[in-house]
Order: C-alpha cells, then structure tokens, then sequence
C-alpha cells in the first residue's frame, strides 16, 4: 500500500471495462446453453452486489440476502400466475419495492435503534429470518409448498414476449450495468465516505454526530431493492421459484461469491459469481479425473465451494480482487482538490 | 457564564467505584485542565462526559440543557467534541478524506447521496489543514503520519464543527517536546472560538495554557479553581506526593 495518492495505478476502470467489453457480443459467439447461463450469472452478480454494499461497503454480516431475493421471486411469480400480470414494467418494479419494503422491516428490528448493532446480531438475526420465511414457504401450499410455483409465463413488454436467450440476456445485462454504475457513484460519494468510516472506525465517527445505525439502515434497504430485482429477474429466467432461493444456503452461496472475488469492490463480486458458477458447473464435468472423483463431485461439489472459501479467508482475505486492485484503491479517495489547491498546499512546519 | 456543568457525577463498574460525587464547571472560552494521579478517573469522568460511558448517577449540562443520558451524535449536534486519548483517526484514507469526513457530519443524507457539500466544503477543509500544518501531506493516507501530526489531525477533525466545547484526551501522549510546543501554540487560538476540557499527564503543559483545573483523586474532586490557585493547594500537593 503506498500512501502517495498519484502513485497507484487505477485498475479498476479497466477490469470494469474490459469486463463489460467482453460480456457485450456474447449472445453472438455462444450457443444458446451459454447465453442462459451468462444470463443467470448476470442476475445472481446483482444479488451478489446487493450483499457488497450491505458488507463490503457498510460492514453489516447479512445473510438475509436470500430473503428479499426469494419473496420478491416469489411475490412476482403469484401475481403471473394467480393475476396474469406480465408485464416486466410492473413486475420488476414491484419485485424492487417488495425488496425494499422487506429490508426495511428487517432493518427496523435488527438495525434501527438507539445503539449501534453488532454484526453477530444482524447476521444471526437476518439468517433467522431468512430460515424462517424458507420453512414457511416449504409448507404452504398456496405457495407450492417444497414443490415452489413452476411454468411461470414469460415476461411480456407489451405484446412482445421475452424469451430466454438473447433478449433476457441483454435485459438482466443492462439492469446489471445500470444498477453497477448507481452503486458505484453511491460509494464513491460523499456518503460512500461516511461508509469508509463507518468500516474503519465505527464508534469514532459516531462522535463527529453520524446516527450510524440510519447509514447502516439506508444501506441494507437499498441492498434489499437490488436483491428483490434480482430475485424477480431470476424466477422469470428459470421460469420457477422455490423455497431454496429464500434460504440460508443461496445467502451463505452469496457470501461465497462476494469474499471470493473481493469484497468492498463492486466488481469483485460479479467476478465472483462468474468464476463461482463456472467452477461449480465444470467440476462434476472433469471426467479426466477419473470415475471415482467425478462421481463424488457431482454431488461433492459444494464441499469444494467450501474448501475454497476457507482458503480465501485464511489466505487472501481482499478475495481474487486484491490481487490486481491495490488497498489504496480498494478505499478509494472522496475530495477532490483542483490544481490551483496546490497553491494552498504550501509546505508547514514539520515536526521534529 | 457556565457552558459544561457537571454535577455529583458518579460512575460505578461492578463493585469499583470509578467516579464518586464530582461536581466541575467550564466556562464559556476557558481552557479547562482536569489532572489527577493515575486511576483518579479523569478519563472516565471525560468519558462519561463525551457519551462514550453512561454515568450511574449525576447530572452534565451543556449551555443548560441535560445531555446526562444524550447519544454521542446527539452530543455533538449539540456542541461538544471529542479527540480520544488513543489516536482514532482513520489510517486508510487520506489526511484530506479524515477532515472531510468530519466536516460533513451535520449534513443531511441525501447532501452527502449527490455529494453536494464537497466542493463547499473545501475552503474550510484547506483551511484546517493549513492551520494544523498537514496542507503539503493532504493526500497522503492519515496512517502514514507521524504520531504528532495524527494527533493534530485528530484535534483538527475534533474542532472542524465549531464546537462549542472540545474534550481532548492527553493530546500530547507520545510526542515528543517541540511537538508538544507546537500543540499548545496551535491550540491557543481557538480559545475565541470555544471551551477546551483537557485530560493530561504533563503538568506542564497544562499549567501553560489553562486558566483553571480540576484535580481528582480516587474518584472525588478534591481541588478546584483557577491554575494558580490549585497547585498551591496542599490537598493537590498531598494527592500527587502520595501517588509518587
């Protein structure tokens, strides 16, 4: 890490851009299995950067991600198929305010209150939670109970219907990009300064008079929207949604994403998700393996997953990110001095 | 006229008695030294003061109005500000991002969402830095500074609300003498501005620039009043020579 601020490189735009340059022509090169699975990569990357946010950027341990993804998924798949309703003008909003809503109510029990909350709390209480609504969902038959809500219809814009494939990829691409570039100037703002702060010295900036728990609140509510979007986004692309995308396991799987690819960047965790899912749909394929492995892995594969989290964490905690982005340009810098500051900036004493 | 007013404060931990009954009062623009031997609860008096620990018992008002059981921010919104005896500046971002960070505090949410105070804001932030010396070191990360020159960015970022009155826990621990000089020529100035409550070891510091003292011992007030006055007192004089 150097300390000078003109003397790191800034890596981030490149990786951004070379990232969206490359995902750009892929309906065109790839064959119609690849184009769903770029897709499916595209709407989990905005899940995974609603958890970012919450903590990588505002250091709140949610693992109710999940929560909001699933009952958005959920509350849109039922107004398809019990009202008819289409229209992804109406059911994209509605999964985002459904998202919204949600955290919020998290929010005010686990978050909102006159200290500031530990991160133990909010993880446990968020994992109950998301336990909780998986175990309702399960039994409830109104909502297909462990069966989900299947054969969803497609979503409709106008009288166009958007099937999976190129269309459905350029559509969750752009959410992605769009949601990307809002979220990127959120943390790059003033109040993304306050959040710098509230991960490196919490109870310090509590006395300069920020309610910490409002940022924190702020924050886990917007995630809550982008996951929600997500969430509608992915039962429309599956055309199913079911009691696992409401659990700890998909929250515990986002987790995964965002400290494997590095956290705190944005970026990191939509790599994340994109190398995750990749390796999670290569390993039972390695048959040169031999029988035996490639028997294991296919149902072993998550044990894999984890042996991986587990020497990310140990070994190189800033995730696969940290290795091309510098900590300097992880934190980012918020003033921005004109030239003629320099003027200013004259040489003071220098204490002994 | 009484700006802190501090009244039987007492401040118990299990069955330890930290603080028992103390009564101090700062007045508007004086510099206010509260010393004692080690473990005479100086800090935890500051601390009870500052929010960060609730007293058990007793009353602090600021400009009249019972702060006793305010949050911090509700502290500083309402004019008091603190620098933490262990240096708590955020190492990671720039000097210039430290003082930011503090100046923005009282905006509102969405201000800081479109970032609409940062081009506002940089006259006073330049300001600053230029007073506490940092200007030429403004975008290198406050972790790199020497530790007196993260001391004097932690008063600055402490001062750079306009507080009415400013807390400092032993500002000048660890630093080395001219920079202990240079404090105390730093921090004269802002006596026009507000009130300073100093817990500090170096007597000699204190007795520089305060006008008046508090002396505890054991948890109890046992002299108060103006410099001069206290450290003639026999009780102060006897408290010290019986810690050594």
């Amino acid at each position: 890490m150097n300390g000078q601020p003109g003397s790191f490189r800034r890596v981030l735009p490149v990786i951004e851009i070379t990232l969206l340059v490359l995902a750009l022509p892929l309906p065109w090169v790839l064959d119609e299995f690849w184009v769903l699975f770029a897709t499916k990569i595209c709407i989990l990357a905005l899940l995974a950067l609603s958890f970012d946010l919450v903590w990588g950027y505002a250091g709140i341990m949610s693992f109710g991600q999940a929560l909001f993804f699933g009952v958005a998924g959920y509350v849109t798949a039922l107004l398809a198929t019990k009202s008819g309703v289409t229209s992804i003008f109406v059911l994209m909003p509605t999964a985002a305010i459904v998202g919204l809503v949600l955290a919020f109510v998290v929010a005010v029990i686990v978050i909102f209150g006159k200290r500031i909350p530990s991160v133990i709390f909010v993880a446990l209480g968020t994992l109950t939670g998301s336990y909780a609504v998986e175990r309702l969902a399960r039994g409830w038959s109104w909502v297909g109970g462990q069966n989900g809500i299947s054969s969803l219809p497609r979503l409709t814009a106008g009288s166009f219907e958007i099937e999976e494939g190129m269309i459905f990829f350029y559509i969750a691409l752009a959410i992605l990009v769009v949601t990307y570039v809002l979220v990127r100037l959120l943390v790059r703002s003033q109040f993304g300064l306050v959040l710098t702060g509230i991960r490196q010295q919490e109870g310090r900036i509590a006395f300069f008079g920020y309610q910490i728990q409002s940022y924190k609140g702020v924050v886990f509510t917007l995630a809550g929207l982008i996951a929600g979007v997500s969430g509608g986004l992915f039962a429309f692309h599956e055309g199913f949604v079911g009691p696992g995308q409401l659990g700890p396991v998909l929250s515990t799987q986002v987790v995964l994403y965002v400290l494997f690819g590095g956290s705190g960047t944005l970026v990191g965790a939509v790599l994340g998700v994109g190398i995750i899912e990749l390796i999670s749909y290569a390993l039972p394929q390695l048959s040169w393996l031999g029988e035996s492995v490639t028997a294991f892995l296919e149902t072993g594969w998550p044990i894999v997953l984890g042996l991986l989290l587990l020497g990310t964490v140990m070994f190189r905690p800033t995730g696969l990110i940290g290795l091309l982005v510098s900590d300097r340009e992880r934190v980012g810098s918020f003033g921005r001095p004109g030239r003629d500051d320099n003027a200013a900036a004259k040489p003071g004493h220098e204490p002994a | 006229m009484n700006l802190l007013e501090v009244r039987g404060l007492t401040k118990v931990y299990g069955t330890l008695t930290a603080l028992s009954g103390a009564d101090m009062v700062v007045h508007d623009h004086e510099f206010h030294g509260l010393i004692g031997p080690n473990g005479s609860g100086k800090s935890t008096m500051l601390k009870c003061i500052a929010g960060a620990e609730m007293a058990t018992s007793g009353t602090v008002s600021l400009s009249g109005r019972d702060i006793t059981r305010s949050t911090p921010p509700e502290r500083s919104r309402a004019g008091m500000s603190l620098k933490f005896q262990i240096t708590a500046i955020l190492p990671q971002l720039s000097v210039y991002d430290n003082l930011l960070l503090a100046l923005q505090a009282h905006d509102t949410m969405f201000t800081l969402i479109t970032s609409r105070s940062r081009r506002p804001l940089h006259d006073e932030v330049m300001e600053l830095l230029t007073r506490f010396r940092l200007a030429d070191r403004r975008d290198e990360l406050a972790g790199y500074l020497s530790h007196g020159q993260q001391q004097w960015l932690e008063i600055a970022m402490a001062l750079s609300r306009k507080p009415k009155l400013l807390l400092l826990d032993e500002p000048t621990a660890g630093m080395s003498p001219q920079e202990r000089r240079a404090t105390g020529d730093l921090l004269q100035p802002i006596k026009a501005r507000c009130s300073l409550l100093i817990v500090e070891h170096d007597l000699d510091f204190i007795k520089d620039i305060c006008d008046s003292l508090t002396v505890l011992d054991q948890g109890q007030v046992v002299a108060s009043g103006a410099t001069s006055d206290v450290q003639n007192d026999a009780r102060v004089r006897e408290a010290y020579l019986a810690h050594g």
